[in-house]
């Protein structure tokens, strides 16, 4: 469904991705795992097209990506941010909100299609005409992915769409994306710092350092703890509370 | 350690109103603190971060603090004058906060913020002033204290921020640090790496730390004792080390609706909130 060959991008002078290669299947769930300034983000920012200067092979759905990326390719993919409160326009309705993406694209039907949304995400229609800053940080990132969602796309780049919750708000957030993916047959790439997040929603994980991909795993081999690279032993390590030995035993990767 | 009790807290109460009718933030919260660390936990709006702030006087003007018991030593902390409080705060009780970026001065050099702190406690001269800022900077690993000195604070990554913090705070010696989410806006190895420092400067010099943080997980692994809070009530204290054997519903649910790297791609377990939680 998305591949990407060699990709390299730039911020001026610098050289933020380098040979990046990532294979996802239709249906699937890849996760980019990293720290930051990884370039982990960036990724799916240059695949959206919000990345200008970049280098190497992007193709969905077996197309090759040029430098513009047009209609077609948003109703296809679709991102979901990390921050709810930044995400979504404080000055409109939960409905102007959904509503919007639908009448650029021409789709018409908006009534039907913001009631089925709000219903995809488990949010009841008493939520429509409210305004952002009147609910939860889960509730939005809920509006933040039915909008994603009304465009019916096939794949979702989820950028650490749960860092900004609460644990148990974390919980049903993911309960929801993994329901999706099942429901209507998504393919996802997953961004997050959390090795822990990653391992439970994705099949394959690539983890990243300075712009490079230093280890590829499965969910088997992270729940095995079998990595190898030092670098991913090292955030695998870091994932399991404070020990003092461990600590000791970090090294850092500037 | 011993068993001294340098913080007595018993029945804090907070109250802020607001528009839209009073909100009763810390309902009743009750502990005694010694030369140890206390953890704090909860999700946003359990009312822990305004139960440090409470301690300190730091509580918003439209909130109102109530407490059978507010005691630092035989200081009354609920009964202080503005110019009684500037004896406690900084230099026996102080405070480190989340993000560096929003509470260190952007247009004061980090040197000269952490000579601020403390010579307002200590009447030094400039020299000496100096001489011990630098040496608290080496205290906090940061490895070239004299370029990080004369730097400001947007010139630093977030975990030598943080660590700056750090050494502000500790530079005036206080017997009591409350620390609020001090290291969430970090990496994951860069926070424990900011947490060891801190841990090692709260031991080496006998003082007590209050940390106050979302992740259970992390607190237990960190402090001796854990306070879970929940809708302004603390409604389980546990033994760091005895968390698998959480008995509250809610520390349990906490608990499991973390995902776990066991391969496992099953829905995770949510958090079912039972009204009774949130009855005193």
């Amino acid at each position: 469904m998305i591949e990407i060959n060699k990709l390299n991008a730039w911020f001026d002078d610098n050289h933020v991705l380098k040979d990046v290669d990532i294979k996802v299947p239709k249906n699937g769930s890849f996760g980019l795992v990293g720290e930051s300034g990884s370039g982990k983000s960036t990724v799916l920012r240059t695949i959206t097209g919000l990345v200008d200067d970049w280098e190497g092979e992007i193709l969905v759905n077996n197309k090759e990506l040029g430098p513009k990326r047009d209609k077609a390719f948003y109703r296809l993919v679709q991102m979901v941010f990390q921050d709810p409160f930044g995400s979504l326009h404080p000055r409109h309705t939960i409905d102007r909100i959904l509503t919007e993406p639908v009448n650029i694209h021409g789709l018409g039907d908006s009534d039907a299609r913001v009631v089925q949304a709000l219903e995809q995400v488990g949010l009841d229609n008493s939520f429509r005409f409210r305004y952002p800053h009147q609910l939860s940080g889960g509730q939005r990132q809920r509006v933040a992915i039915a909008r994603a969602l009304i465009l019916e796309p096939k794949i979702l780049l989820l950028d650490e769409p749960t860092s900004a919750l609460d644990v148990s708000i974390q919980a049903e957030v993911l309960n929801l994306l993994s329901r999706l993916r099942r429901e209507l047959g998504l393919t996802y790439i997953m961004v997050s710092h959390d090795l822990a997040v990653v391992a439970h929603m994705c099949d394959d994980i690539a983890i990243m350092n300075h712009g490079r991909i230093v280890e590829r795993a499965s969910a088997t081999q992270l729940a095995e703890g079998t990595l190898e690279h030092p670098y991913s032993q090292q955030l695998y390590k870091a994932a399991g509370g404070y020990d003092r030995a461990v600590i000791d035993s970090f090294v850092d990767w500037d | 350690m011993s068993n001294e009790t340098l913080l007595s807290v018993k029945n804090l109460e907070v109250m802020f109103n607001t528009p839209k009718g009073d909100v009763h933030a810390v309902r009743g919260v009750s502990f005694d603190l010694g030369r140890e660390r206390l953890g704090i936990v909860g999700e946003s709006g359990s009312g822990k971060s305004q139960t440090g702030r409470a301690i300190l006087g730091l509580t918003a003007a439209n909130g109102k603090i109530t407490a059978d018991q507010l005691k630092f030593h035989d200081v009354d902390l609920a009964n202080l004058t503005p110019k009684q409080w500037r004896k406690v705060r900084g230099a026996r009780i102080s405070m480190i906060m989340q993000d560096p970026k929003y509470s260190l001065n952007p247009v004061m050099t980090i040197g000269d913020q952490i000579i601020e702190a403390y010579r307002e406690h200590h009447k030094v001269n400039a020299k000496e002033a100096r001489h011990r800022a630098i040496d608290m900077l080496d205290a906090v690993k940061i490895r070239d204290p004299e370029r990080v000195f004369n730097s400001y604070p947007h010139e630093v990554s977030g975990g030598m921020g943080q660590r700056v913090m750090i050494a502000m705070m500790l530079i005036p010696d206080p017997e009591l640090i409350i620390a609020d989410e001090p290291t969430s806006a970090l990496d994951v190895t860069v926070q424990l790496q900011v947490m060891a420092i801190l841990d090692d400067l709260v031991r080496d010099r006998g003082m007590a730390l209050i940390f106050i943080s979302h992740d259970l997980h992390l607190v237990s692994s960190f402090c001796d004792r854990v306070l879970v809070m929940y809708q302004g009530l603390v409604v389980e204290e546990i033994k760091a080390s005895a968390l698998h054997e959480a008995k509250h519903p809610y520390t349990k649910g906490l608990l499991n609706c973390l995902p776990k790297m066991d391969g496992d791609h099953s829905d995770l377990p949510i958090l079912e909130r039972e009204a009774s939680w949130a009855e005193g």
